[in-house]
């Protein structure tokens, strides 16, 4: 113990990380998914979708002010947020499965942090060159060439970064018009807000703050290590099939692992991956590429760093033939999360297509609870909204079921018929009444059941209310 | 690694702050400096934020803050802004003719009058009348979503009564009626027999006898206001005395305290305390809660 004079530091200085360039499956497999996604991701807003005159012509458009959310063919309105409800369920469920399968498979390949850093690398090796020539940039001292590929690097950063936060605002509004707006100072300053925060944060954690993000502000690592099992899928290392590690042409007591560190140097995390499984792993299996590549080179079969499973180092010391990566996939865990996800995804699909195009709520007045009028009649107070969700005016008629006895009356008409315009909810106070003799005039509770119904389509929509009576007194 | 402490560490193992507590160690895993950074950074934004903002409090309120921030001052610039919006409808408001101002003929007006009236109504009628305007019976507090009106249920109707009020002495234009107190003019048995009367007429439980006498009292004395019929007069404010709807109750204790002592509600003017727009809207409101004729 020789260090217990001074102190332990409490704070480390982020140890600067020089990933070289790699290629193989792996590498190809995330070039693919950069690709998808971040052009799913620019170009989404920009599609358009004809809705007719009134809409927005959008295909996706989260329309905060107008409180809809449009998708392609697809409209939601807020009392059907059960379907973003369903949506999430279906990421929560899916991560559980893609995690017990392939553990950190969404980290290495998918989440925004890596596929932004992964961009930001990029840029770095084109600007700067590969890992040596970053190496020795960094030691270098601030002369103009330094000052030159820095400054060249954060400005397509920047740009990166701006065009990140850029995309965001399109989906909250029309784009080509947003777009001009952002161009001539007029848009809203919550659009340039936005853009500032994302552009800030992409470019100080895409350039800078990188695997530190992952490792320390990052709640999945925790979450997700905890969703694996012996089973799950990760990248590891053979180490019954490496050690003893060494150089040199004489293989004599060695393992197949020339101890090139070919594998530490393409980690985006800047860790050693035959220490085994580690927190900071993101399963980006870079190294996978990289170690295949020094295998075909040493003539060795390819595999030494795999997607492999806790279960599969047992099973492989004691000689047993490798189990298909299939077997791993495929067991009754990830069948019960995939059936379970199919299950709320074909719900969800049927709830979309058996939906109604009309609404209605009805919030009973209950401030007083009920009027006589002059005659004894008890009068119950209802204001109801009619949503009409078509693309098309409508007017809706609005009834009681059965009862006759019980007289509906409307604010400001008789005819009980009302126009609502397209994609609006009309609020309409509608009273109802009972005549003395009425048995709900003076029952305590009676049931009702309102409807309205489209003019033309005879479609209805229903809902269940109660008429008090003076019973309850 | 000779110490004994040490022995359950493994070669790849971090170094120990060096704490021990019966042999259990602690590794250090320092927290990266950028993060300490970050605390130090929010720690002069939170300094700069309360000097630049209303923060510290102080005996008499918190300090200003340099930027001079006011949620007070933004609320009173938003009201200004909206009363600026609005200044057009209620202009309007003023000059048309009451009656005119429905949904389907102005529904922009119709809608400024219904929320702006409600909120005065809220602030200035509900504490008698009731959040619902549903009056508090035992107080003599009137109904107003009922369709029996003392005064007349017409928009207009509404107005004059908020303006001026009802028997209030302030307002000259105010209406007013008054009943007789009829203990020691009537006997006590003329009492019983009028009140048995007017329960009869409103279809309540009566004594038979009693209340064929009653009627010679009720044409003698009470017919000149609620008619002969006993339906009430709308000019003189007398209320019908036939319907199922009472100002002060229905039952025999409540018509015989009536008829002994007489009642004197009274409604303030709101003319001179509310500018005209805001009554007129008030009027609106009233009308459209279910008793408006």
């Amino acid at each position: 113990m020789s260090s217990s004079d001074a102190p332990p530091k409490l704070y480390a200085a982020q140890e600067p990380i020089f990933p070289k360039k790699v290629k193989g499956t792996f590498r190809n497999l995330k070039w693919v998914i950069m690709f998808v996604t971040l052009g799913i991701y620019y170009i989404t807003p920009w599609i358009r979708w004809d809705r007719g005159p009134s809409l927005p012509d959008q295909a996706v458009l989260v329309d905060l002010a107008g409180r809809r959310f449009f998708f392609f063919w697809i409209e939601i309105w807020p009392h059907e947020f059960y379907f973003v409800a369903g949506l999430l369920i279906m990421a929560g469920l899916g991560l559980f499965l893609f995690t017990s399968a392939l553990g950190r498979v969404w980290c290495g390949y998918t989440c925004p942090q890596t596929v932004w850093t992964d961009l930001f690398y990029t840029v770095e090796r084109w600007i700067e060159g590969d890992r040596n020539a970053r190496l020795r940039l960094w030691k270098s001292k601030w002369d103009f060439r330094k000052w030159r590929l820095r400054i060249t690097k954060w400005i397509v950063w920047l740009l990166i970064a701006v065009a990140t936060g850029g995309a965001w605002v399109f989906y909250f509004a029309d784009a080509p018009t947003l777009l001009w707006d952002l161009l001539t100072g007029q848009a809203a300053f919550v659009a340039y807000a936005t853009v500032g925060v994302l552009t800030a944060t992409t470019f100080l954690f895409g350039g800078f703050a990188r695997e530190q993000i992952c490792i320390y502000a990052c709640p999945w690592p925790r979450i997700q290590a905890a969703m694996m099992d012996e089973h799950s899928l990760t990248v590891a290392y053979r180490d019954w099939r490496g050690e003893d590690r060494g150089k040199g042409k004489d293989r004599e007591g060695l393992g197949d692992c020339i101890d090139c560190n070919a594998c530490v140097n393409v980690c985006p995390m800047g860790i050693d991956i035959r220490d085994g499984q580690q927190m900071e792993c993101i399963t980006c299996a870079l190294c996978i590429d990289a170690c295949d590549e020094i295998m075909d080179k040493t003539g060795r079969e390819r595999g030494l760093i795999d997607y492999l499973a806790l279960t599969d180092e047992a099973n492989e010391r004691a000689g047993n033939p490798k189990v298909p990566v299939m077997r791993h996939i495929l067991r009754p865990r990830t069948l019960i999360y995939t059936a379970l996800w199919s299950l709320i995804g074909v719900g969800l699909v049927v709830a979309l297509f058996i939906r109604s195009e009309i609404g209605l709520t009805v919030a009973p007045i209950r401030n007083p609870q009920y009027v006589i009028l002059s005659d004894g009649s008890i009068r119950n107070t209802y204001d109801i909204r009619i949503r009409n969700m078509t693309q098309g005016d409508a007017v809706f008629r609005i009834g009681l079921t059965s009862d006759e006895i019980l007289r509906v009356d409307l604010e400001g008409g008789q005819d009980l018929m009302v126009d609502v315009p397209a994609d609006e909810t009309l609020l309409q106070r509608v009273y109802v009444i009972a005549r003395p003799d009425d048995p709900a005039a003076t029952a305590d509770r009676t049931e009702l059941r309102f409807w309205v119904e489209e003019f033309g389509t005879n479609e209805r929509a229903y809902q269940s209310q109660s008429f008090i009576g003076q019973g309850t007194q | 690694m000779t110490d004994q402490e040490n022995s359950n560490l493994q070669p790849d193992d971090p170094e120990t702050t060096g704490h021990s507590w019966d042999g259990i160690q602690e590794f250090n895993n320092p927290l990266p400096r950028w993060w300490l950074w970050c605390l130090y950074a929010s720690i002069v934004w939170a300094v700069l934020y309360t000097v630049a903002y209303p923060a510290w409090p102080m005996i008499s309120g918190a300090t200003p803050g340099l930027l001079g921030y006011s949620t007070r001052a933004e609320v009173a610039e938003e009201i200004d802004r909206y009363d600026a919006l609005n200044a057009d409808l209620r202009t309007q408001l003023t000059e048309v003719n009451l009656a005119e101002v429905t949904q389907e003929a102005m529904p922009d007006l119709y809608n400024f009058s219904i929320q702006s009236g409600g909120a005065t109504f809220a602030t200035w009628c509900s504490q008698c009348h009731g959040r619902g305007a549903n009056g508090v019976q035992a107080s003599g507090y009137p109904s107003l979503l009922d369709d029996d009106w003392l005064w007349g249920g017409t928009v207009d109707d509404i107005h004059l009564t908020i303006a001026h009020g009802i028997r209030n002495e302030e307002d000259p234009d105010a209406r007013w009626s008054e009943m007789t107190a009829f203990e020691g003019i009537l006997s006590d048995e003329e009492i019983s027999q009028v009140v048995n009367y007017v329960l009869a007429v409103s279809d309540q439980e009566a004594d038979t006898s009693l209340a064929a006498a009653g009627e010679t009292v009720f044409l003698d004395n009470c017919a000149a206001c609620h008619g002969d019929d006993a339906m009430g007069d709308r000019y003189l404010g007398a209320p019908n005395l036939t319907d199922r709807i009472w100002l002060y109750g229905g039952s025999p204790e409540a018509i015989e305290e009536t008829v002994r002592h007489s009642r004197f509600g009274v409604m303030p003017p709101w003319s001179g305390r509310l500018s005209e727009a805001e009554v007129r809207a008030t009027a609106i409101y009233v009308h459209s809660r279910g008793g408006g004729e």
